[in-house]
């Protein structure tokens, strides 16, 4: 007998479909069989806990060897809370992103936009104890994909979350207010509902905003909550 | 069944890695005894195909394991890219029996996450290890009818401490993704 909760389901509408035909490259990667149905056990129950001795954090991507980054300097401040408004504290946020150009520093991105070489776009930040990050960047430009004709992905910051649980693992995207690629975009209309997909973006904050230095951002994120019911039962 | 109060918030909605997600890659990461791990150590290999039998060669292969217990020198998680091929590549220490629920016992398991270009969420299941007479029992195993569709989750020799587990996202010998 063991009393280990597990997590919630995904409140419906909540979370995109594997399969979604606007954006192609789905097509060819969603299962055809139905997910099987399991209740979570110790192992998703539990998750990986990183020290930032063996992870040291990196909180500022717009500045490298001394220099400084192309492009119009952000700092972006959230809270990361569960699904009941308990502060997530301690875990580790990766970002990434492309430059102010519009590209990723990275072989396969072949967009004909110049690389900065003052910016790589990777970052890592830890919560505090009440569940508060931020990092500084610079905003990271619209590119072109060929996902359709004439599509530009909206600009946006990659984050990678873990919570407490292998469960809680969270893989998003945040957006920018007023990007009108946002209407065009099949990742971020991916997700069906409608106020579960503007929560991915991000809200121009001017308390975090730091006179002659940087626009500031507000970005929280939630991650899925305790199942009430122990698991044992 | 739970249902959210009123004043909570859903969790926020996942999004693609996309193709770039490198750019927080480590490889060291992908190898869980790094930290001076005890225990037999393993090698966890597998080729993931998408459903038109290509690599999915830009995916993210993740993977966690609730045995051994997560200390000091073991992570318990590994990340990997896999290679041109598709093929990722972890080592790690061999996990034992871990409770399940009520009175069960779960055959010895390593938990995978698969993200991707095209993967707007995740995809999550588990390999076992072949010949685990723990596996007769094991209550998720157990919930697989077919026997082609439960050797989807069990990995297989190959030379010494190698074990493979090759992972189909989509259609012939498709993997049994587990929900989460
Ligand atoms: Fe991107």
């Amino acid at each position: 007998m063991n009393d280990i909760i597990g997590f919630r389901p995904p409140a419906p509408g909540s979370q995109p479909d594997n399969n979604t035909p606007a954006y192609g490259s789905t097509r060819a990667r969603h299962p055809l069989r139905p997910l099987l149905a399991f209740p979570h056990t110790i192992t998703e129950a539990t998750g990986p806990a990183f020290s930032p001795t063996h992870f040291p954090p990196h909180t500022d991507l717009s500045v490298m060897n001394g220099k400084l980054a192309q492009g119009e300097r952000i700092i972006v401040r959230g809270r990361i809370t569960d699904e009941d408004g308990r502060p997530v504290p301690n875990t580790m946020v990766e970002i990434w992103q492309a430059n102010a150009a519009g590209r990723y520093f990275h072989p396969l991105d072949t967009h004909d936009a110049p690389l900065d070489p003052n910016f790589k776009g990777d970052g890592r930040v830890f919560t505090d104890a009440d569940g508060w990050y931020q990092y500084t960047s610079i905003k990271p430009g619209a590119y072109p994909w060929r996902n359709h004709k004439n599509a530009w992905r909206p600009n946006h910051i990659h984050y990678s979350f873990f919570g407490p649980g292998f469960a809680t693992r969270l893989i998003t995207q945040m957006y920018f207010p007023g990007d009108p690629l946002l209407a065009f975009d099949p990742v971020f209309k991916g997700v069906p509902d409608e106020a579960a997909r503007n929560r991915l973006i991000a809200n121009f904050d001017l308390d975090v905003t730091q006179p002659e230095h940087a626009l500031g951002y507000r970005f929280d994120v939630v991650l899925r909550g305790r199942a009430a019911t122990p698991m044992g039962i | 069944m739970t249902t959210l109060t009123t004043t909570a918030l859903a969790a926020t909605a996942a999004q693609t890695i996309g193709p770039y997600w490198h750019l927080i890659e480590d490889p060291a990461m992908a190898d869980l005894t790094r930290f001076g791990a005890n225990g037999e150590v393993i090698t966890l290999i597998g080729t993931i195909t998408d459903g038109d039998g290509a690599p999915a060669s830009d995916a993210c292969v993740e993977i966690w394991q609730s045995s051994p217990a997560a200390d000091d020198k073991f992570p318990g998680y590994g990340r990997c890219a896999p290679d041109a091929t598709g093929t990722f590549r972890f080592t790690t220490v061999k996990p034992g029996p871990v409770p399940g629920r009520g009175n069960t016992q779960q055959a010895p398991h390593i938990a995978i996450n698969l993200f991707g270009r095209g993967i707007m969420t995740r995809l999550y299941t588990r390999a076992y290890f072949e010949g685990d007479p723990l596996n007769a029992t094991d209550p998720l195993l157990g919930l697989i009818d077919e026997p082609a569709r439960r050797a989807t989750l069990i990995a297989r020799p190959e030379g010494a401490n190698i074990w493979r587990l090759d992972i189909r996202i989509q259609g012939d010998n498709e993997t049994v993704f587990i929900e989460i």
